[in-house]
């Protein structure tokens, strides 16, 4: 009989076995490795509001800029509040891959020519692999094409460059928020005025909350720094912190920033250097960006 | 006569065990088409995973959507941010049995009928998929096209861009299984 039992219970465990597999999606899941998902989207585009996002464009993607800032609010009547004056940014920006992405811009505003290599250093991810924030740095610098006038003297060529590097760290929380932080060096060969510094630190904040799938509301903050100690020079005190307001609509192709700032500035050099607006008095410019990326990958899909 | 009886039920069970065949790849393909006249959309995913039980005749695919490669980026972002909603729901999935009769013992190409769930975007919906099948060589080969109706799975596309994205996806699968080692 005890036999019985043994051959009985091999029996049941053989079964056993060829019932135990049913599961075969719980055996699939284990038998790949889940890739990891990298975090996407965490601002709808390149820029916050005027100031870099961490986001840079994907590789063999063109993505051309067209950013607008109007007059200020309180210009009155004659100027139709703002409307009768514009300053414009044309921008080309391509991603070399997907990490780094190199841009090139024009802006009306004293006629500067500006140039950016930005590079994504850490991904937010999830899944398989954890990383918390995404790191992106950027270089900038910019050259004045102005001519040389009475309120503003170039002596030489190299007086009209400025020099630009931020570190972005951002994350995004959940579906709906994402928050950044950018601190900036901004040094400028000439400065604004005899009594304001060349090279100014600023501390860049911001974030977005998604309204709907398709529209954002972001807020952008630029502190710059007091000078270090007495003996140095810090930056002229004329100068503001820039405060900005955007609205982003995405629809396929295209990303519509519109915003409300006390900054005309379209870069880095006049967001942080030449920002004299003040909300209190209602030095508040109306503006917007477009962007429309383009795809140049030619890479064709397999149609079997 | 008692211990043949069991001798012979011992011997089915371990029979039953060393048949019990799983074939499985990690590295499928399934490609999904959108088609419109206004714009045709394709992207491909290779991190595939399908598996097949030649006795209970069992079948089962699960797909990480973040592996749709889209040649456009920002389809790809829109696919995974808008669409799929990929954070919320990483995987889609098929479990099904054949309900035809098959051979796995002889080789050849068999028309099967599959019938199961599919799960695609966190919404479960009863499926029955046809399915070609190429026995040999060691290998199963499996095409099994079929059509998605994007309402069913609550994927909403905004009137915007209804015209470029086709309201029912076709989608092709290619699988290679190969014997799982025990």
């Amino acid at each position: 009989m005890k036999r019985c039992f043994l051959i009985l219970g091999l029996w049941l465990y053989g079964t056993a076995m060829s019932f135990g597999q049913d599961d075969l999606l719980a055996e699939l899941s284990n038998a790949q490795k889940d890739i990891p998902i990298y975090t996407i989207a965490t601002f709808k585009s390149t820029r916050l509001v005027s100031g870099h996002s961490i986001e840079t464009i994907a590789a063999k993607h063109l993505d051309f800029r067209i950013s607008h800032r109007f007059g200020a609010i309180n210009s009155g009547f004659n100027e139709l509040f703002g409307l009768d004056q514009s300053t414009i940014r044309l921008g080309l920006e391509y991603g070399v891959s997907d990490r780094l992405t190199v841009g090139l811009g024009r802006s009306s505003y004293e006629k500067v020519y500006d140039y950016y290599a930005k590079y994504k250093l850490l991904r937010q991810s999830s899944g398989s692999q954890n990383i918390p924030v995404t790191i992106t740095g950027l270089i900038a610098a910019y050259t004045t094409t102005q001519a040389t006038m009475p309120t503003r003297q170039y002596f030489n060529n190299l007086e009209r460059q400025s020099y630009c590097a931020q570190l972005l760290v951002a994350r995004k929380f959940g579906e709906k928020l994402s928050l950044q932080v950018s601190p900036t060096v901004l040094h400028r060969n000439k400065s604004e005025t005899p009594i304001d510094a060349n090279t100014l630190y600023s501390m860049g904040m911001g974030g977005r909350f998604k309204l709907s799938r398709r529209t954002s509301l972001n807020v952008e903050y630029y502190y710059t720094l007091p000078a270090f100690s007495k003996a140095d020079l810090g930056q002229d005190a004329q100068f503001t912190n820039a405060l900005s307001i955007g609205f982003d609509i995405e629809t396929g192709g295209h990303v519509f920033q519109l915003h409300l700032s006390n900054s005309k500035g379209m870069t880095e050099r006049a967001l942080i250097g030449q920002t004299t607006g003040q909300w209190s008095m209602g030095d508040i410019f109306y503006g917007f960006n477009i962007s429309r990326v383009f795809s140049f990958d030619k890479q064709k899909n397999q149609h079997q | 006569m008692r211990i043949i009886i069991f001798m012979s039920l011992c011997l089915i069970g371990l029979l039953s065990k060393a048949q019990a065949q799983v074939y499985m790849t990690t590295t499928g393909l399934t490609q999904i088409f959108s088609e419109t006249p206004m714009e045709n959309i394709s992207a491909d995913n290779k991190v595939v995973s399908a598996a097949l039980n030649t006795v209970t005749k069992e079948v089962a695919v699960r797909i990480q959507v973040i592996g749709f490669k889209f040649p456009n980026k920002l389809m790809e972002e829109h696919f995974n941010e808008n669409y799929m909603e990929t954070a919320k729901f990483p995987t889609s999935s098929f479990k099904g049995k054949i309900i035809d009769a098959i051979d796995f013992q002889k080789n050849g190409t068999y028309e099967v009928n599959i019938k199961g769930v599919l799960e695609i975007h966190g919404v479960k919906q009863e499926k029955t998929v046809k399915a070609k099948l190429q026995i040999g060589l060691g290998k199963i080969i499996i095409d099994a096209p079929f059509d998605v109706k994007l309402a069913d799975f609550k994927v909403d596309v905004p009137k915007l861009v209804f015209e470029k994205i086709a309201e029912v996806i076709s989608v092709k699968n290619h699988f290679i299984l190969l014997p799982k080692i025990q």
